[in-house]
């Protein structure tokens, strides 16, 4: 018995040894491969069909182009940047990364990237407001395949039967959604959600007012919150929206409990299919006559710097993907805008309820130009300050002058 | 000799574990901590040691207080009334009647969903429009008007703190059934021959029996609760303007949102001292009870 128990001792000592040499060498078995270069990685959170799949066929078809294969990775949106930094800690980021355009400088300011302007990427008909969206420092290091922006969605029955113009103005817009108010149904809604998409949402009314990200306790800045937060007061808009994210603001527009929705491009494809009648019009401006600044949406190819050979060889994997006919292909499944100007007026022209987007591009601004790699951190107190006027009890003005602290001085 | 390295090869599993999984990701916890890590340090390595900067921001961040404050609210508030309908309930199981054994195993159900799922069903609950809750209340004539459940500051922790309840209960019941089980029934026997009524039984014999279980139950629930995540991300995301934050969303928020990585670690380091300062306190009331109970025999 005792010696019985002995052995089982002996036996097991070996496989506890052998589990930590394990252990030790995992640490060292992954390191890039060397030589003739046949295969490039890549990586996507375009999981949704039919984005999934195309991007999937794209990718392949532009592989085989070149003459590589490609191994891509798609992640769920929230995991992409956490799996970036994962990779960059290893020295691994994929060859090719389509990062969402706001985060771009983050992955920038890592040094890891390929800087393309001298790479001979060919953007000669771009939208220059498409190619900021790609620098930073003043260096591109991402390029778009497509663009999205905002604009207001009207249902066209509801409007009707209310005889309501889809606005044009604020105080349009406020009257409107006054109107289009109801027992059941609210008049108007936007995503005002504590993170990038409620930022993301409140830029066009904080920059067509003239307010700047840098500068959030300007009186322009506290007139474009308290322009929302009365509309929520009013009852106008659901004070619900501080919960609301972009897909359910949609949810709510298609369920007609909303008349009227702040909505991105890429949910044309979404309202189509559920044989929505709806009309799509530039987002309201505060006095008619001013200039509409959206924010730039849509995300950006960047190249990794893993070596000449494999930097190269993706150089063509990228401009193969920015074929005129991929531009278009992938604009129409994703109703995003192509980045090249007649592109897009082909596009506008062919389908009229992405006119309002297609004009918004040449001024549309990019987030990140002011605050670079700080954008992450202001967009987030500036989410705050939109909550804080909604659904608080703080003014605008207390709630702004608050965000403002998160603006980095120099 | 021999025996020695067996003793050795038997300890070796945990070690090994607990350096690898436990050791080590604590360590770079606290270093990354006392660094300025951002996204660009994963990739350079750089990230300059900055000593204790972190924490002086973290604490004089004013989404601090908000966050220390609702994260002891909700602790306390979970946890109290967690376990106080948790032994309601487990008392009531005690007694003898049909279906108690399916009720009880319904019961639990709660437990076994994914918090996802019982986080979004809470979403629809508390709808401000369309909601069961507004309406029923609506038509009772309880309220005049709809409640923002979950989009306003002044609600929302109450709101998102009622669900966490309703997640815990459970766990709480069949912790407390399983002691009250232990307790010997020849001791109510007795105390009723006594002529001790219900309440009577409950604070002689029930309360004090069932001293060690609570203990338990309630320091498991404590660190449960402390970082509870996903129920406060599904129904809020730590919002309407942070009044939902508690210092684990906050800590997540910091990293992965504000990408400032070096501030998420000192906040997630402050976690664990909370956690540690209970667990001690729990192993000291248990060692002082245990020598109590070796001098009584």
């Amino acid at each position: 018995m005792h010696n019985e128990l002995r052995n089982g001792a002996r036996r097991l000592r070996a496989p506890s040894a052998l589990l930590a040499a394990g252990l030790v060498t995992l640490g060292t078995a992954c390191s890039p491969d060397e030589g003739e270069v046949t295969t490039l990685t890549s990586i996507d959170y375009n999981l949704a069909e039919p984005q999934n799949s195309s991007t999937q066929a794209m990718l392949d078809e532009c592989g085989e182009q070149v003459g590589v294969e490609i191994e891509r990775d798609a992640q769920p949106r929230d995991q992409l940047m956490p799996s970036l930094l994962q990779g960059a800690s290893q020295q691994d980021l994929p060859d090719l990364m389509l990062v969402d355009n706001p985060d771009l400088p983050q992955v920038a300011s890592t040094g890891a990237l390929l800087p393309l302007d001298e790479t001979g990427i060919d953007t000669g008909d771009f939208y220059d407001s498409t190619l900021e969206i790609g620098r930073h420092d003043g260096t591109l290091y991402g390029v778009t395949a497509g663009v999205n922006g905002l604009a207001l969605f009207t249902n066209t029955a509801m409007l009707d039967d209310a005889d309501v113009e889809p606005p044009a103005t604020w105080d349009e817009l406020g009257d409107a959604a006054e109107e289009l108010t109801g027992d059941d149904t609210t008049g108007y809604a936007f995503s005002a959600i504590g993170n990038e998409e409620g930022t993301f949402n409140f830029e066009p009314f904080l920059w067509s007012n003239g307010g700047s990200l840098t500068e959030l306790d300007s009186p322009e800045a506290v007139e474009a919150l308290d322009f929302w937060a009365r509309l929520v007061e009013d009852g106008s808009v659901s004070q619900s929206v501080v919960n609301w994210s972009q897909a359910d603001v949609k949810d709510q527009f298609v369920g007609e409990h909303v008349a009227m929705m702040v909505n991105g491009s890429w949910q044309i494809p979404v309202l189509d299919e559920e044989g929505m009648d709806y009309d799509v019009a530039p987002l309201p401006v505060p006095e008619s006559g001013d200039d509409p600044a959206t924010p730039m949406g849509g995300e950006v190819w960047a190249i990794a710097q893993n070596g000449e050979e494999r930097e190269e060889r993706a150089v063509e994997v990228l401009q193969c993907l920015l074929s005129e006919e991929n531009l278009t292909e992938w604009a129409e499944l994703n109703a995003y805008v192509p980045p090249k100007e007649a592109l897009a007026q082909q596009l506008a022209e062919d389908n009229p309820e992405m006119a309002p987007f297609v004009e918004s591009v040449p001024t549309a601004q990019s987030r990140t130009a002011e605050l670079g790699e700080d954008y992450p951190e202001v967009s987030g107190s500036i989410a705050d300050a939109i909550q804080e006027a909604l659904a608080g009890s703080g003014s605008a003005e207390e709630a702004l002058s608050q965000a403002q602290q998160s603006v980095p001085t120099s | 000799m021999s025996a020695r390295l067996a003793r050795i090869g038997f300890l070796a599993p945990i070690a090994v574990y607990l350096v690898l999984f436990f050791g080590y990701p604590l360590v770079s916890n606290i270093t990354m901590a006392m660094r300025e890590f951002t996204a660009a340090s994963f990739y350079t390595g750089d990230a300059p040691f900055v000593g204790f900067e972190n924490y002086a921001a973290v604490f004089g961040d004013p989404v601090f207080g908000t966050a220390l404050l609702n994260t002891a609210v909700f602790t306390v508030a979970s946890l109290a009334f967690q376990f106080a309908i948790g032994l309601a309930l487990a008392v009531f199981f005690q007694r003898h009647f049909p279906l108690n054994g399916v009720l009880r195993s319904v019961l639990l159900l709660p437990w076994l969903l994914p918090l996802v799922v019982s986080g979004t069903v809470w979403r629809w609950i508390y709808d401000q429009e369309y909601g069961v809750l507004n309406q029923v209340l609506l038509s009772t004539g309880v309220i005049e008007s709809e409640i923002p459940w979950l989009a306003s500051t002044s609600v929302a922790l109450t709101a998102v703190t009622v669900a966490n309840i309703w997640v815990g209960i459970p766990f709480n019941m069949v912790i407390l059934y399983g002691g009250l089980q232990g307790i010997p029934t020849q001791l109510y026997e007795a105390a009723s021959l006594d002529g001790a009524g219900p309440w009577k039984r409950f604070t002689n014999i029930t309360w004090p029996l069932l001293r060690p279980v609570s203990a338990v139950v309630l320091m498991l629930g404590l660190v449960y609760t402390l970082k509870v995540f996903d129920v406060i991300m599904v129904l809020t995301q730590g919002g309407p303007a942070n009044a939902t934050e508690t210092l684990t969303t906050w800590a997540y928020s910091l990293s992965f949102g504000d990408l400032n990585f070096g501030a998420g670690a000192a906040t997630g380091n402050l976690l664990i001292v909370l956690a540690l300062v209970f667990a001690v306190l729990y192993l000291r009331s248990t060692r002082e009870s245990a020598a109590a109970e070796q001098e009584r025999s």
